[in-house]
């Protein structure tokens, strides 16, 4: 079985693409299967049933998505291997765009749009600098010099990453990613003891244990403070 | 590279700023050390606060250099003489009726058929330099030759740049600031000079004119369509240009044609306009997912297209006599 994991802020098309590319990979006879990972939320399985695609879907609640992931990835492979699938693809949505789900030899794919803005790539962190290949959505709704500069600026935080356009909507450029998602001579078993691409922060404080008090004596562990420089006062 | 200072990068690579900028890295006050030994000072804890992967930076920024002197050098031998399109099957794995069709820069193609024909298949395969191993089984020359990789890989280098009815202008930025960051990126030595430039030709374009100054977000819909067809024109640095319908309003469609081919661009057009389609001196009909004629425009056609301009320049004098708020006579209209 082959292993593709996607990732990509909320809403940035993530689910369009992987059907219009899953679509492809059902006329050529490879088995999909999807998992879904969200936080409070998703109706994107019922998508991926209506297309007839195996789908699993993991709600974090209240975990970060992030850890989520990490803590079930194992579960996840062992799922796609009982249903017999040719490729198990995961889509999980970044939600304050600092970490990501990649796993050392695995692939990773990041989707962004362009609405998003032309400084979105300066802002995300691992989930778009330490992915293999950045799918750009929604160019068909921006000017082209939007597109060019969008795509720029993706490669000059990422130089490695293949980046490629794909409409979401018409499907133009999702067989090109789907010949990049498959490799006939990948196997994965499991991913016991492979590695994340990026450690997630060891952020521990008074309000991830449930504290909702407001005030510096109510404030413990890993706390971290604004500077606000002296002349502002 | 791995023994040059910061400053040295940076006087020799001066593109290498933005990638500073891009990746949050603060150069300065540690130009005088080597990059490598400048991510050597970063604490733990920076490294956790700014989720920053000191390991990748080096051949990071060793691939970004090398891509951007690919991109600067190759800008000259970008040139593409001629795009051959090689024959594949339909929907229906019947071979496509028509000989190889290869276009020339300032040609226009203008392409037919309903929505869902192939219209997007046929782009993509355009865009990915398709080598039988699309769908269609079509193949894509380059200047009679199998295309180059970059075409398919490279993030600066596409084939295609396209121009839609649906696109619009989503960063606040005026016409000036705007034109000089789309030429930064495509590393042009001059941006001012080059944002004029195109503020020139897309007022050429536009029935109303617009300032260095006005925002891209408050322009009119013929005007953003002017912009951005002047844009693509003089800075997009993709050979091949496909408009997927252009409205009849606030913008001089002929004109818009003449400079995209002045500027030596293949122009695929998606059209059911008349007034459009027969500018072109070819057209590709498509069905059923596949070419199912490329027809040479015929004289007839030709000479149907000045009665049509006739026609439609008899709309839009009635239109502009509304707009004025006069009251239309057959006299006048017809005269």
């Amino acid at each position: 079985m082959n292993l593709t994991i996607f990732s990509g802020p909320p809403s940035s098309g993530k689910t369009s693409v992987i059907l219009k590319a899953i679509a492809f990979f059902q006329k050529r006879g490879i088995k999909v299967g999807v998992v879904k990972f969200d936080c409070l939320h998703t109706d994107d399985d019922t998508l991926y049933e209506k297309a007839g695609v195996p789908v699993k879907k993991g709600l974090s609640g209240a975990l970060c998505p992030d850890h989520f992931f990490a803590s079930n990835i194992e579960d996840v492979v062992k799922w796609g291997n009982q249903e017999n699938l040719d490729l198990l693809i995961t889509e999980s949505a970044g939600l304050c765009n600092r970490c990501s789900p990649y796993i050392v030899g695995i692939k990773g794919v990041c989707v962004i749009d362009n609405l998003s803005g032309i400084n979105t790539p300066k802002k995300i962190g691992p989930m778009l600098k330490a992915a293999d290949l950045v799918v750009v959505t929604k160019g068909d709704i921006v000017s082209q010099a939007e597109r060019e500069v969008f795509s720029s600026r993706v490669s000059t935080v990422n130089p490695k990453a293949m980046v490629m356009h794909v409409n979401g909507l018409t499907g133009q450029g999702a067989y090109e990613l789907s010949t990049l998602l498959y490799d006939e001579n990948q196997q994965v078993d499991s991913v016991q003891g492979m590695k994340l691409r990026f450690p997630m922060p060891s952020a521990m404080c008074s309000y991830c244990l449930g504290e909702t008090r407001i005030g510096e004596s109510y404030q413990l562990g890993n706390v971290k403070k604004m500077d606000f420089g002296e002349d502002e006062g | 590279m791995k023994n040059m200072t910061i400053a040295e990068l940076l006087e020799r690579y001066p593109f290498v700023e933005d990638y500073f900028q891009q990746n949050r890295l603060q150069v300065t006050g540690f130009e005088h050390l080597t990059f490598e030994a400048y991510l050597q000072h970063f604490s733990a804890e920076e490294i956790e606060d700014k989720a920053i992967d000191i390991e990748r930076f080096l051949p990071e920024l060793e691939t970004y250099i090398e891509k951007m002197l690919e991109f600067l050098g190759v800008q000259d031998d970008n040139t593409v003489q001629s795009l051959t399109i090689i024959p594949g099957t339909d929907k229906n794995g019947n071979p496509e009726k028509f000989e190889n069709l290869t276009v020339l820069p300032s040609q226009i193609i203008s392409i037919v058929g309903p929505t869902g024909s192939g219209k997007s298949r046929l782009l993509a395969d355009i865009e990915w330099a398709a080598q039988g191993d699309t769908p269609t089984g079509r193949s894509i020359l380059i200047n009679d030759k199998m295309p180059d990789p970059k075409w398919r890989y490279s993030a600066n280098n596409k084939l295609v740049a396209q121009l839609s009815q649906n696109m619009n202008f989503v960063m606040d930025l005026r016409v000036g600031e705007f034109l000089e960051m789309h030429a930064q990126s495509r590393m042009v030595q001059n941006p001012e000079q080059m944002s004029a430039r195109i503020l020139e030709a897309a007022n050429h374009l536009a029935g109303e004119k617009f300032l260095v100054d006005t925002p891209v977000t408050s322009l009119s819909g013929g005007q953003s369509r002017a912009l951005m067809i002047a844009d693509t024109a003089i800075l997009s640095t993709s050979p091949i240009v496909l408009i997927d319908e252009i409205e009849n309003a606030g913008i001089d469609r002929r004109r818009a044609l003449e400079l995209l081919v002045s500027e030596d661009k293949i122009v695929l057009m998606a059209t059911h306009d008349p007034l459009l389609a027969l500018m072109a001196d070819r057209r590709i009909v498509i069905q059923n997912g596949g070419i199912h004629a490329v027809l040479t425009t015929t004289e007839e056609e030709k000479s149907l297209l000045l009665e049509l301009d006739k026609i439609d320049g008899i709309i839009q004098s009635a239109r502009r006599k509304l707009r004025e708020g006069s009251l239309l006579t057959k006299q006048e209209i017809f005269k």
